[in-house]
């Protein structure tokens, strides 16, 4: 594994200067560019966070007022969703291996996909501007009527968040086209690596689900800024047509967090338990199935917002199927680690804790579809540790795991490892104390979004809030060594993990044109039992 | 890729050929226009929910659009529609004089649309048939009318708006005809301004109806 050097000249340094990097058509490098705009999202939604935390350590105000706080818990959702989450896997580590995993030279449409990055900065700088000019405090939901009325600035959020829906849009049809027209010759559909199957079902749904937001939030600022009074009912207009035009989009783009993520994962469990991956034609048809069924679901958002009982029974009747496909998933991963060789390096206990968490997240959703067991637990934090059991337990554990078996690919260079399973175990243990305690709040009643509580809640909070101090740690540590490994890291060599996709066929960091010669299709992605994969 | 590969002036350097990069931009037009339907897609929604619940409100104050307007300014779009494939099979055949008399043509339909329109705005915002709080008009029984000009306002305005960018994106392809970009073998973009163009009008096609008609 050791003696390996970075190649001299290598996507990163080919063309040189600042400029090229601006005008880059390079997907390699719009990943990277989409990678630096999302950690700092991150790290801006997990100050926000944090903040929460801190300020519910007791009862009443510790370090912020009422106010205050309303726009830290929608900024923070806000900001982990519309700029860190929805483009996180997709945008940043697709953009980067998608056309290296089909044997392309780039994706189809380079100059679109440089054009949605600069769609999504100028999306980031919206929302700056409105965090700066008052900020927001409806939730990231933007209910009406209250989003017609209050006074900060919703206006610039929602048109951010708007502008960004372009630049996802974007991402999602360049990955449509490329991956119907430009896998090499050879790979068909069911010889695709699953990390592209889930790419290709995300896509599928950004682009179908999108355009609907859009619109919504469009009505919403003509609502907000004209009066038409669509939302309005003292004007004949009607604020649960609001919810449903939202959560027909922002229900199927949980799916547009979750799909990404679980193609990871597909990848990480066959990689690291050295075993062909057991039900390959079961996870590529489950992604499918469940961005199919995800359009079907949006109204268990809304079992208490006045929506009739038979479309409420219908759709809580639908919400069960999406534990199907899911369980699917999590059958097979599990059936393939099933005697295989487990490696328990950083990214492999990354895909571990995802399989954890988010067997739990996805539980909880199944309580949470129930309707009677909905209306007790609807609005408390029992849902707030649900989805973030499945978007942080699950998006992100997968993006971090991604992120990590892809790192050595991007910079040619090893992190520490020992480092890193540090990291994971802080993480892994910060996010359980967080989170877990969240549902023992929930079933006691505590309402979600209060920035008040009665005594008894204390101690959970406190819990709570310690539980973010482990994780912030753990998120510190990794920030630490990543950026340490990208100066001082161990050279990784093509295939550090022993891979059989192309992206391990090539130098690391790849050349310019991703690959010296073009690679064939010689065996399966999977077929660790005909071939053994070599790091030369 | 191997070098002997057909890369002329026009295919850019990660497709194989000029048939991969002609599919490729096909399919990721079809997508887009997709993406253009869910968004009116909402608006439709919105116009069946709210005439559902107020059936007698758009049937009284839609008896207020001009019905000769529309009908004009649909036979001026399905004309402009027409002048558009005209000035595609141009450019198939390489006739590209042709092609630019078309598009020319093309551009000054649509400009004829957006003139029609602004007389029937500006004889709405005259009277007072106005979306929400800006509704002053006082000629049609029932509550609420101005939730059928909102509905008007906000269809036709986007729409609107998609007209304003197809416009800008067959001026667009006029210069670079003039300039000779295209040929017999290569025509793709005019081919996708083409589809674009060819929704814009199919959008109208249904928002004739449903606004003007349909009483």
């Amino acid at each position: 594994m050791s003696e390996h050097a970075t190649p001299e000249v290598s996507y990163l340094n080919d063309p040189k200067g600042t400029k090229s990097w601006l005008f880059t058509l390079d997907h390699k490098r719009i990943g990277l560019l989409y990678l630096f705009g999302i950690m700092a999202a991150f790290s801006l939604g997990g100050v926000f966070a944090m903040l929460i935390r801190l300020e519910l350590l007791h009862p009443g105000k510790d370090i912020v007022d009422a106010d205050t706080y309303n726009q830290l818990f929608t900024l923070h959702g806000a900001v982990m969703i519309f700029l860190f989450i929805i483009p996180s896997i997709p945008a940043a580590l697709g953009n980067f291996v998608l056309p290296l995993m089909i044997g392309a030279k780039d994706v189809a449409f380079p100059r679109l996909n440089l054009a949605s990055w600069y769609i999504y900065v100028a999306g980031v700088l919206l929302a700056l501007f409105s965090l700066f000019s008052g900020a927001v405090d409806t939730g990231w939901t933007f209910y009406t009527p209250y989003s017609t009325q209050t006074n900060t600035s919703v206006i610039s959020m929602t048109f951010a968040a708007f502008v960004l829906g372009f630049s996802s849009i974007f991402t999602g049809l360049n990955f449509i086209v490329t991956i119907h027209k430009l896998r090499i010759p050879g790979m068909t559909w069911f010889k695709m690596p699953l990390f592209v199957w889930g790419l290709y079902a995300t896509a599928i749904i950004q682009v179908l689900a999108t355009p609907v937001l859009g619109i919504t939030l469009l009505l919403l600022i003509v609502e907000r800024v004209a009066g038409i009074g669509i939302f309005d009912p003292a004007m004949g207009g009607d604020p649960v047509l609001y919810q449903h035009f939202f959560w027909f989009y922002s229900h199927p783009a949980v799916y547009i967090m979750i799909l990404p993520g679980m193609g990871i994962i597909s990848e990480l469990i066959a990689v690291f338990s050295h075993k062909r991956i057991f039900g390959y034609k079961a996870i590529a048809y489950s992604s499918l199935g469940i961005a199919f069924v995800s359009f079907l679901v949006w109204g268990h958002h809304m079992f208490v917002s006045g929506q009739s009982e038979l479309a409420a029974m219908i759709f809580s009747f639908l919400t069960f199927f999406v534990g199907i496909p899911s369980g699917i998933k999590v059958f097979n991963w599990l059936a393939t680690m099933y005697k295989g060789s487990i490696d328990l390096k950083a990214p492999m206990l990354y895909a571990l804790s995802f399989l954890f968490l988010f067997t739990i997240g996805g539980l909880t959703g199944v309580f949470l579809g129930a309707l009677s067991v909905d209306v007790h637990l609807h609005d408390t934090y029992f849902i707030v540790a649900h989805f973030h059991y499945t978007m942080m337990g699950g998006t992100v554990m997968a993006f971090l795991g991604g992120l990590h078996y892809w790192w050595p690919k991007i910079w040619g260079r090893l992190y520490n490892e020992t480092w890193a399973r540090i990291s994971v175990l802080l993480i892994f243990v910060g996010f359980n104390m967080t989170f877990f305690t969240q549902f023992l709040l929930g079933v006691q009643g505590m309402p979600r979004r209060y920035y008040n509580y009665l005594d008894q809640f204390q101690p959970l909070h406190a819990f709570s809030s310690y539980g973010s101090w482990v994780l912030g740690a753990g998120f510190l540590v990794m920030a630490i060594y990543l950026i340490h490994a990208i100066f001082r890291g161990r050279p990784a060599g093509p295939n550090p993990w022993e891979g059989l996709t192309f992206e391990w066929t090539t130098p690391s960091p790849p050349p310019h044109h991703n690959f010296d010669k073009v690679p064939k299709m010689t065996h399966g992605f999977y077929d660790y039992h005909l071939v053994t994969p070599k790091n030369e | 890729m191997s070098e002997s590969s057909p890369h002329t002036g026009f295919v850019a350097h990660h497709f194989s050929d000029a048939e991969q990069q002609r599919e490729s931009a096909k399919l990721g037009m079809w997508v887009f226009l997709l993406t253009e339907i869910l968004l009116f897609g909402g608006l439709f929604v919105a116009y069946s929910i709210y005439r559902a619940w107020n059936p007698e409100i758009f049937h009284n104050a839609h008896v207020h659009l001009d019905i000769t307007l529309g009908a004009l300014n649909t036979v001026v779009l399905i004309t402009s529609s027409v002048t558009m494939a005209l000035a595609i099979r141009n450019m198939q055949l390489g006739m590209r004089k042709q092609a630019m008399v078309n598009l020319t043509v093309t551009l000054l339909l649509a400009s004829v649309f957006l003139v029609v329109k602004y007389f029937e705005y500006n004889h709405k915002f005259h009277l007072g048939q106005l979306p929400g709080r800006f509704y002053t008009f006082e000629g049609i029984a029932g509550g609420n009318p101005h939730i059928f000009f909102s509905v008007y306002f906000l269809m036709t305005g986007l729409h609107g708006i998609h007209v304003l960018a197809g416009m800008a994106a067959i001026g667009w392809m006029l210069i670079r005809t003039g300039r000779g970009h295209f040929s017999a073998a290569y025509h793709t973009p005019i081919e996708m301004t083409g589809l674009y163009w060819h929704l814009v009008d199919m959008i109208w096609i249904f928002l004739f109806p449903l606004l003007y008609l349909v009483g």
